[in-house]
């Protein structure tokens, strides 16, 4: 990678979040001086109080978009970046936060704060992508450090990134495990759920929670099935789907057929 | 006279988005605020219909630096509520993952978003130029406390593995066999790293706090998974009565609500007051490790809470091994339970203080209310009274040195705003 006044410049932006995908960054102990040594850390405010003006070659950003100051403020940022790329489940799908989307944020609001006048806050948690064009998404909540690292690597070298689009069980079939819904009949969302976590709930006896969100072409409908022929009712499914990917289109249509089918 | 502002508008080596303004008229304070624009994301409206096992995590998504701290209080307040006990090695795991992010936290706070401050860097990557071994130890501990919480866990950010009424599989004794000689070496490394904060360059504040921690009902362990609530002011209270005893109050100069002892005032969780309450119960080589550091007889400075930070990494790493060398793998990896239509409460200490948990649950396990109160708002009223008392006393300083002085004030607390930001009243004010 380029050396002295040409290293590409990265920037590291919050919205709506719990900070543990950034940290992902600085939880890559063992790469973190190297790659600082590669790339200038042109905005990161979690890590650095020196900032560097724009334009970024990279923009990671984390978060999702839930009030109106941030709507505009994303749009600040596209601008300043030639590329954007956004990471974890709040700012490719909106988040845990986006179940506000299922219900009415008026209520959410005063339940949580004695005087709601003074919250200014959007309807709707949304994706980074419902507000700027993005470059890349990177699923997972939170992400995988050493998928971020591709992401970064592959994006300052002009390349796609390899990031697999397939599901969970390619994983656990990778990994030896048995299978937590055939041998034990654990209701597992890993057929529907994008890779990238190295199967990590079956690996611990547990059904998988799609914290990776919805694989490229996920068949929701035949999972829902499975889940029900494995004992899980209305509610369970619902709350299987709306989770840390609530928003995510795959899962939003599943949890709401879920909803509409007879009791 | 002349007024001056002292301020900081995006506040850096935090975790969440946070400002800070000070207004002086003359030698005196007017105004000091630390104010928070993170945006709120509701947990306790959205937790109400979910099922009560569901709580450690969605409830770890709310911070990303601390997750096993929102499991473990969220775990202990539904098995408060169910009525079922996890002890014996199941606790002992608890605590054990518990000690994973202590070190990972403490060692990320220290090492790259505090020292920078006594060193004069902009960060810890900046740092590692001129002090690249004492940073790449920084990582080393780090990765280990990391490791730990994966071993246990299954993974550092978030983990998967933690369930109410214990794990969904326990690990077996090779698995934390294999960690020890890390753990030993990180272990020596912590005690290095105790000396090194020591030979930093303080600032002379002592504050007169009124100091909150658990105390383990367990003789001689320092608190960390669990306690009573007690205080250096006579507070001992089991967690059922953490309402009864403090209240979140709105105050004339700030928007965001300011936790309080009732009819007392501000407070101070986190590491200094754990320490200050408990350093008796430090493992011998932690305890030497805070005299040899002049902390010994105790520490109101809250600057020094880097020293404290070093010394509670070391008992972590201490406390860990002892727990691996007495692990014998549970009989089952949880405790059993059937829902029950009932309230719980549950309290552990998060690297940055107390962290409280009250959920009511119905018959059918569903989660009716829920009420969270994490360290960083709890301690909101006493980093503000810490820069006022400050600020006075350092009004000579020029603005720009006074600025940088008041965020190191400000980060002594390791404040998390993400996740203290659910909890509070705001308005947005961006530049």
């Amino acid at each position: 990678m380029a050396a002295g006044k040409d290293k590409p410049k990265l920037a590291v932006w919050k919205f709506a979040s719990c900070d543990g995908c950034q940290l992902s960054l600085l939880d890559l102990e063992d790469e973190l001086l190297t790659l600082a040594e590669e790339i200038e850390i042109a905005y990161f405010l979690e890590a650095s109080r020196a900032t560097v003006e724009g334009p970024y070659d990279l923009s990671l950003v984390e978060g999702s978009v839930t009030t109106a100051a941030d709507a505009e403020r994303i749009q600040e940022v596209r601008r300043a970046s030639r590329r954007l790329v956004t990471i974890g489940a709040c700012a490719t799908a909106g988040g845990i936060q986006a179940l506000r989307n299922f219900a009415d944020v008026g209520e959410f609001v005063s339940t949580v704060y004695a005087s709601p006048s003074y919250i200014s806050t959007l309807e709707e948690s949304t994706p980074i992508s419902a507000n700027v064009p993005v470059d890349f998404e990177l699923h997972g909540c939170p992400v995988d450090r050493y998928q971020l690292l591709e992401v970064v690597a592959a994006t300052l070298a002009e390349r796609r990134p390899a990031i697999p689009a397939y599901s969970v069980c390619v994983e656990c079939k990778r990994r030896g495990n048995v299978c937590v819904t055939v041998a034990h009949g654990t209701p597992c969302l890993g057929p529907v759920t994008q890779a990238g976590c190295g199967a990590l709930c079956p690996s611990c006896d547990r059904g998988c929670y799609g914290c990776f969100g919805p694989m490229e072409s996920p068949n929701t409908e035949s999972l829902s099935a499975w889940m029900r022929g494995l004992g899980a009712e209305t509610p369970d499914l619902i709350r299987a789907y709306r989770n840390f990917n609530a928003n995510a289109p795959a899962f939003r249509a599943a949890g709401e057929r879920a909803e509409g089918a007879p009791q | 006279m002349s007024t001056r502002r002292i301020e900081t508008n995006y506040l850096a080596r935090v975790e969440g988005e946070g400002a800070m303004r000070v207004r002086l008229r003359g030698d005196e304070v007017e105004e000091v605020e630390l104010r928070i624009f993170e945006p709120p994301r509701f947990f306790e409206a959205l937790l109400r219909g979910r099922a009560l096992g569901e709580a450690p995590d969605i409830t770890a998504r709310i911070c990303g630096i601390c997750p096993v701290a929102y499991q473990t209080s969220a775990c202990q307040a539904m098995e408060d509520a169910l009525g079922i006990e996890v002890e014996g090695p199941l606790r002992a795991l608890r605590r054990l993952i518990y000690c994973g992010e202590w070190v990972e936290s403490h060692c990320l706070h220290l090492y790259m978003l505090h020292a920078p401050d006594f060193l004069g860097y902009e960060s810890g990557i900046a740092m590692a130029r001129d002090h690249r071994e004492v940073v790449e130890r920084g990582l080393r501990a780090k990765k280990a406390g990391n490791r730990l919480i994966e071993v246990v866990g299954g993974r550092a950010v978030h983990p998967v593995n933690v369930r109410v009424g214990g794990f969904y599989k326990a690990p077996e004794r090779r698995d934390l066999e294999a960690l020890r000689e890390e753990l030993e070496r990180c272990r020596s490394e912590a005690l290095e790293t105790v000396r090194w904060t020591a030979g930093l360059d303080f600032p002379d504040l002592e504050r007169d706090y009124e100091l909150v921690a658990l105390c383990s009902e367990v003789e001689d362990e320092y608190p960390i998974d669990r306690g009573r609530i007690v205080s250096s002011k006579g507070i001992d209270v089991a967690p059922a009565g953490f309402d009864a005893t403090f209240e979140e109050r709105q105050v004339p100069h700030s928007t965001a609500l300011h936790a309080r002892v009732r009819e007392r005032g501000a407070y101070l969780c986190g590491p200094l007051a754990r320490f200050e309450l408990n350093r008796e119960r430090l493992t011998p080589l932690a305890a030497e490790a805070a005299a040899e550091a002049g902390i010994g007889q105790g520490c109101r400075n809250p600057f020094r809470s880097i020293v404290v930070r070093a010394v509670e990494v070391l008992y972590a790493f201490d406390e860990a091994l002892r727990l691996i060398d007495a692990y014998e793998p549970p009989d089952a990896p949880a405790v059993e339970w059937e829902p029950r239509a009932a309230v719980g409460h549950g309290v552990s200490e998060a690297p940055r203080g107390l962290l409280y948990h009250r959920y009511e649950i119905d018959a059918g396990g569903e989660i009716v209310s829920a009420r969270i109160v994490p360290p960083t708002s709890q301690n909101q009223g006493s980093i503000e009274e810490d820069l006022r008392e400050f600020v006075a006393a350092h009004t000579s300083l020029p603005d720009a040195e006074l600025r940088d002085r008041c965020e190191q004030t400000i980060r002594n607390y390791d404040p998390c705003i993400s996740c203290s930001t659910h909890f509070l009243d705001l308005t947005v004010e961006r530049r």
